[in-house]
């Protein structure tokens, strides 16, 4: 198999391209759908960008690819990304780096870098992406497309290859609103195999209608390494919404000064567990069975695993360990619950915040070298994640060139005034 | 519920505290043992998963799925039944349920394990603080359970080659999944009697209650920790039989006294019970020190078990049967505790005692086939009920002498074991002669004697009594036992009663 830039494939949008047909016609029929390569689909290879799962081919569909398929997508193939979606560029991809359609020498954002390649460039009209910090919501800005991380609960994780279970959700991306809260609506169908998923199927409303609507902005949104002409371009933007009828409210969250020390702890703390499977014994390649089973197991992680994911598992064991559980995994729920006491007091007063997706535009493949900067990067979209609430990042213009993205967040199980809001936004700026 | 502190709870308390006082019991330093008993819930299906729990007698690998492979992307389902089966026990051992229990990972890796990590509970386990109550040396006993949880059992691994010689391990994952529940009890136990009979209590509750089989290989699990008054404790770990807790415990203080009487200290370390040897050996360093970094599982939520568990309402317990057995049947509390030690067996009575005397059939079920059974290593439900019950019959019609009637039991168990049709006992009787054939034949027999034994017929007409037992005895060398004493003893009676009067 061929991987990385192809004539097929000049961005590395894929890791594998496979045509998997659709099971029957449907809301889907004639639409391709890509699917990140962290979503299990059955006799199809799904590396989660790494190279401790080359060759592992899933037995089973996940329940969103059932469900595409059973509404009539075809899925053109398994999406490039950051390994385990544990970086925010596509550059932590075993298979290589995934490229900005708007500019091959900059980064695609991540970790659902290819799927957002995939539908900017065309390769697929929409795609599937998986959001733990900020991976849907990233890639959507850098790319200029639109994208949504759902409600925790609300879409069945039953297939999705864990990187931090609390936090992540699968979610849609596409060009415009309309289609990504169509393919919201395909994926969002029950499934009880997912104990934290609650039936609560997401119904569109998409009429544009935000007149009344109470939108809050928080100032911490524009603070520090927000690079003021993003700043600038997102403030016209809410002005756009403004214009549309929506009441704008400054307001003040507090709890970002820990949202990111709150994250990181507790993401790689899960990601330290959930990753422990890959042993070498069942799948993978394979681990020397002529050798001390620990010896063996630590032969194949050290060879398979990139070195932001080897980082990430040793930061996760150590907040872990007896003696500093208290002091970091402890803490940092603690700090998760002051995340989610901002939200729920925000939106008593207000019906969805606004800001900046991404504190930048898309930067130069290589650029960021050392790994702190780059999950500063992520500083706007975990609060969403830490709280399960919904939000969607929509193009909202460009900065020299580059596309950025207006994040819109909402209260739990309100993905459809996100979605109308986006929707509102985007017909607002053509007309 | 608060658990009512008994004599025995407050003198296990007192020895606890014992700070350094030499507390002896028959005249030796003082025993302290705890278990951690781990039993397979009898679900059909596994704990998370829908995979069949009947795997026993199936090729490796076939009771698998992604969720119990633990395959990327799949995701624990709560099997409620398994939650329920806990609650029962939970309830029948006397025990405060939480308000909410919750799982959590036990992080660690080996090759049985399919994620790296365990679900279990951890700091918000089902119910703690219950108690059950066994037969002690001389009164009751009561054994304080620490606490109950749910967690899943790992695969299990099959060595090949020699444990001098491993070649390699291969790894059987039909096991990964199934539902455990531990058990975990107070320092209460002072001897690996104690211990035994803790089990066997678990073992008659948890069957009685329908949530368990203890003749299921490998369905318990138990490790003991066991110190000398005084010194450090010991964890013994893989015990899988009731009677190797004996044999591990009995071992480990024989080790640990010669130990101290070296003038050396005992270690606080974990070891391994070596069934085969019989003995317990040190596990390495190492696997003591384990971090274990447990954190709430994320792919469940809580389980409101306070709530569940009131609507659970519990079967008859072996306390109540042995009572009900007593008032109902009329039979000694001996009998009862006997019968009702096992469910299989108070169930087998319980078939058989409308035969007409319940007294007859709990000596014959308790007593008789019970040490038949033992004597042949066999389990009571190989016994054909319909079978037992026609040989209760003829014993109750007298149509059999008890010394037949054992004769025929043991060929109807030998039967059994030889796995062929078990033949009725009239059957047996005749193929074996053992009939308490027509009087005429006795009669026979006893005019034959009465001719031979000249000497004791004149003693006994003479009026010397005991003359009579030496003929009822000379007749029943002739029937070989065949023939009801007091039966011979009337014949013989009519027999030498002077003729023509």
């Amino acid at each position: 198999m061929v991987r990385g830039e192809t004539q097929q494939d000049p961005l590395n949008a894929f890791i594998t391209l496979a045509e998997i047909p659709p099971r029957a016609p449907g809301r889907l029929s004639g639409i391709t759908v890509a699917v990140k390569d962290n979503i299990s689909t059955r006799g199809v290879e799904t590396t989660c960008g790494s190279r401790i799962l080359s060759g592992y081919v899933p037995p089973y569909d996940a329940h969103v690819v059932d469900l595409i398929r059973n509404e009539g997508a075809l899925i053109p193939g398994k999406t490039n990304m950051d390994e385990f979606g544990m970086g925010s560029s596509t550059e932590n991809s075993g298979f290589g780096p995934a490229r900005n359609p708007r500019d091959p020498e900059r980064v695609t954002g991540g970790s659902s870098g290819g799927s957002a390649a995939a539908v900017a460039s065309g390769m697929a009209r929409m795609a599937l992406g998986t959001d733990t910090g900020g991976s849907i919501r990233c890639p959507a800005a850098f790319c200029g497309i639109v994208g949504l991380k759902p409600t925790y609960g609300r879409i069945s994780r039953y297939g999705l290859v864990a990187y931090a279970n609390s936090l992540e959700q699968i979610g849609p991306m596409a060009l415009s609103v309309a289609d990504c809260s169509l393919l919201m609506e395909v994926i969002s169908r029950f499934d009880a195999r997912d104990a934290t998923m609650q039936d609560r199927p997401y119904l569109p409303r998409l009429d544009g209608d935000i007149r009344g609507m109470r939108i809050g902005v928080p100032a911490e949104f524009f603070g520090e390494g927000v690079d003021p002409a993003v700043a600038d371009r997102v403030r016209k933007a809410i002005s756009v919404l403004e214009g549309l009828g929506a009441a704008i409210v400054e307001c003040a969250m507090p709890s970002m000064e820990y949202a990111l020390a709150a994250y990181y702890v507790t993401c790689t703390s899960e990601a330290s567990s959930n990753l422990a499977r890959f042993d070498g014994v069942r799948y993978g390649p394979a681990s020397d069975y002529k050798k001390p089973w620990h010896e063996a197991f630590q032969e194949v992680r050290m060879q398979h695993f990139g070195p932001e994911v080897r980082r990430r598992i040793l930061i996760g064991t150590f907040a872990l360990s007896a003696g500093y559980y208290g002091k970091y995994y402890g803490k940092a729920q603690v700090a998760r619950e002051h995340v989610r006491e901002d939200y729920s007091r925000l939106f008593q007063e207000v019906d969805l915040l606004a800001g900046p997706t991404m504190p930048t535009v898309a930067w130069k493949i290589g650029e960021k070298s050392d790994p702190l900067s780059m999950y500063l990067a992520d500083i706007l979209t975990v609060p969403a994640n830490l709280a399960g609430v919904p939000a969607a990042s929509v193009p909202c213009g460009t900065v020299q060139g580059l596309p950025v993205g207006l994040q819109l967040t909402g209260r739990a199980f309100e993905d459809e005034l996100v979605m109308n809001a986006a929707y509102a936004y985007e017909q607002g700026v053509k007309a | 519920m608060t658990v009512p502190i008994g004599m025995e709870a407050g003198s296990a308390v007192r020895e606890t505290a014992g700070s350094g006082l030499a507390a002896v019991e028959g005249g030796r330093e003082t025993v302290i043992i705890g278990l951690e008993v781990h039993c397979q819930l009898n679900t059909e299906s596994k704990l998370f998963c829908g995979c069949s729990t009947d795997y026993r007698s199936d090729p490796p690998n076939t009771h698998v799925c992604p969720t119990c492979l633990g395959l990327p992307g799949s995701l624990p389902a709560m099997n409620r039944r398994a939650v329920e089966y806990a609650l029962l026990v939970a309830k029948a051992l006397n025990c405060r349920v939480a308000d909410e229990a919750e799982f959590a990972r036990k992080n660690y890796f080996y090759p049985d394990l399919t994620k790296g990590f365990q679900i279990t509970m951890y700091n918000r386990p089902l119910a703690e603080g219950g108690y059950l109550d066994i037969e002690g040396d001389g009164a009751e006993k009561r054994v304080r359970i620490t606490r109950i949880h749910l967690e899943e059992d790992p695969g299990r691994l099959v060595h090949m080659g020699t444990p001098d010689r491993p070649r390699y391990s291969l790894v059987d994952y039909n096991r990964s999944g199934i539902p455990l529940i531990e058990i975990v009890t107070e320092p209460d136990l002072r001897s690996p009697k104690e211990a035994r009979r803790l089990l066997n209590g678990l073992r008659t509750t948890l069957e009685y209650l329908g949530v368990f089989d203890g003749d299921q290989e490998g369905s318990l699990r138990v490790d003991a920790n066991i110190s000398i008054r005084g010194s450090e404790r010991v964890e013994v770990k893989n015990i899988s039989s009731y009677r190797g807790v004996e044999k591990a415990l009995t071992y480990e203080i024989t080790r640990q006294r010669g130990v101290l009487r070296r003038g050396q200290k005992v270690e606080r370390e974990t070891r391994h019970f070596v069934e085969a040897r019989g003995v317990t050996t040190s596990a390495r360093s190492k696997e003591q020190e384990h971090d274990y970094r447990y954190f709430t599982e994320p792919d469940l939520r809580p389980l409101q078990v306070r709530h569940w568990v009131e609507g659970i309402a519990l079967p008859e317990l072996p306390a109540a049967r042995r009572e009900r057995f007593t008032a109902q049947y009329g039979i000694s509390p001996e009998h009862a505790r006997t019968l009702c030690g096992e469910l299989r067996l108070a169930e087998f009575f319980e078939q058989m005692a409308p035969c007409g005397n319940p007294l007859l059939a709990a000596t014959w079920v308790a007593d008789t086939l019970q040490g038949e059974l033992n004597y042949r290593e066999m389990e009571i439900g190989k016994v054909p009920p319909a079978r037992f019950r026609e040989l209760l019959g003829m014993l109750c019609r007298k149509e059999v002498t008890d010394k037949a009637a054992v004769e025929v039991l043991r060929r109807m168990l030998d039967q059994c074991l030889k796995g062929e049709e078990v033949q009725s006992p009239a059957q047996i009787m005749e193929k074996n002669m053992l009939g308490k054939t027509a009087g005429d034949t006795f009669t026979g027999i006893v005019r034959e004697v009465i001719a031979e034994c000249g000497d004791a017929v004149r003693d006994y007409r003479a009026g010397r009594g005991e003359a009579l037992n030496f003929l009822v005895g000379q007749v029943m060398k002739r029937t070989r036992g065949r023939a009801d004493p007091k039966e011979l003893t009337r014949i013989l009676r009519e027999e030498l009663e002077p003729q023509g009067t």
